[in-house]
């Protein structure tokens, strides 16, 4: 337990690296094949908002328990320009740029507990866990 | 400007120093299982030659025209050998085999071995890392090559009945891959005047919002062209992810199987299988 992996987000194909990872670590804590698809899809989702609004960051894996359940933590961090208006962006169908705008909102229904803190020029940090 | 020391010790003892070069080769271990003996001797002949000459012009600029032969044929060796599957190693050797020879003929040659020895030596480690770089340019072309075959074959569209058309969608859908995909599924509804496009994702592990919207985008695009669309294959699990994501789906006929796309197609095009009766 506690096993933690770094990944970059740099280029598309590491989106498709995160999500083998984020699904090895999901079977690695026993989540159910539902869990595992969720948080796999959430990841996605982040993941590639960080890449294409943040240009480029990061995506922890964290194999840990909650509440003695087993759980998957995942931060996924950019250093791009942020987000200037938290609530909308979270509202469904809003988008800044051509996707379908439910990222955010359908990332944080997939998962057990999100946590989003962003400033404009700060970046963007995203927190997912999901658990038995 | 004065011909350099090795290009003169090059052409005085071109044979033996292409004899101890093999040599050095041969004990370093030549890929009998890749390479003849026979080819291994003319590609040695050719080098030594085109290194004797470039090296009258001086050695210290490898980028120059004089150098121009030495480079092509290092750059085709290197590239061949990558495809051959020699390893990067054994395709270094081949140069680096070279210094051995090549030093002993400075240190009874030369009235100052060492200074001599260093320019070689750099020349060396120069064309060998040039070996190097164009091994990996082979690497990465067949990678390459690899990967545009894969995009290829990844997305066959095949026809089910006349007027029936399913694409069975296997492993990630990004923007590059899916992009082929609806082409080659419109092309093909053209081609073949089909009415209905089953279009499934058993094999496609993850439905994300951009996966949707292209799929989506595909539907739609296949609509405008009087074709419809059943998308088949939702797993269970695909189909909690998607709710809870809050894509809809709009009117597109969706189905857990393939084969039950496939009998809803055939119903919508009013074509009935019976059972051969018995005799």
């Amino acid at each position: 337990m506690g096993k933690t992996e770094i990944f970059p987000l740099k280029q598309e194909t590491d989106i498709v690296i995160v999500r083998q990872r984020v699904r090895k670590a999901a079977e690695a804590v026993r989540l159910g094949l539902v869990s595992q698809t969720k948080i796999v899809t959430a990841a996605s989702e982040i993941a590639r908002n960080a890449l294409i609004y943040g240009g480029g960051g990061e995506c922890v894996i964290e194999e840990t328990t909650k509440d003695g359940r087993g759980a998957v933590r995942l931060v996924i961090s950019d250093q791009g320009e942020g987000i200037a208006n938290l609530d909308r962006a979270m509202v469904d169908g809003y988008t800044s740029g051509s996707g379908m705008g439910l990222g955010l909102g359908g990332a944080k229904r997939l998962v057990d507990q999100f946590a989003i803190e962003s400033q404009p020029g700060q970046g963007t940090r995203i927190e997912l866990w999901k658990w038995r | 400007m004065s011909v350099p020391v090795i290009a003169e010790l090059l052409k005085k003892h071109e044979s033996e120093l292409l004899q101890e070069w093999i040599a050095s080769q041969r004990a370093a271990g030549i890929r009998t299982d890749l390479i003849d003996e026979g080819t291994v001797l003319n590609n040695s002949r050719e080098l030594l030659k085109l290194l004797s000459i470039a090296a009258l012009g001086g050695i210290d600029d490898l980028g120059s025209a004089e150098w121009k032969p030495v480079r092509n044929m290092i750059e085709a060796l290197s590239r061949t050998q990558s495809r051959q599957g020699f390893s990067p190693s054994e395709t270094a050797t081949f140069v680096f085999s070279l210094k051995e020879p090549l030093f002993a003929k400075i240190q009874a040659n030369c009235a100052d071995p060492a200074s001599e020895m260093l320019k070689a030596s750099q020349l060396l480690d120069k064309l060998g890392l040039y070996s190097m770089e164009s091994y990996m340019t082979g690497r990465e072309s067949v990678i390459r090559e690899q990967q545009e075959s894969m995009l290829e074959l990844s997305t066959p569209v095949v026809e089910l009945w006349k007027g029936v058309l399913a694409i069975p969608l296997i492993g990630s859908l990004d923007s590059n891959r899916t992009q082929i995909v609806m082409e080659a599924l419109l092309e093909k509804i053209v081609q073949t005047e089909s009415e209905i496009a089953i279009i499934d994702i058993t094999g496609v592990p993850t439905v994300d919002t951009m996966v949707a919207q292209h799929l989506l985008k595909t539907v739609t695009a296949a609509k405008l062209m009087g074709a419809r669309c059943i998308i088949s294959g939702i797993r269970p699990q695909i189909a909690a992810t998607i709710v809870h994501l809050g894509v809809e789906l709009g009117d597109v006929i969706t189905k857990s199987s393939l084969a039950d796309a496939f009998s809803v197609a055939l119903k919508e095009l009013d074509i009935r299988l019976v059972k051969g009766s018995l005799r």
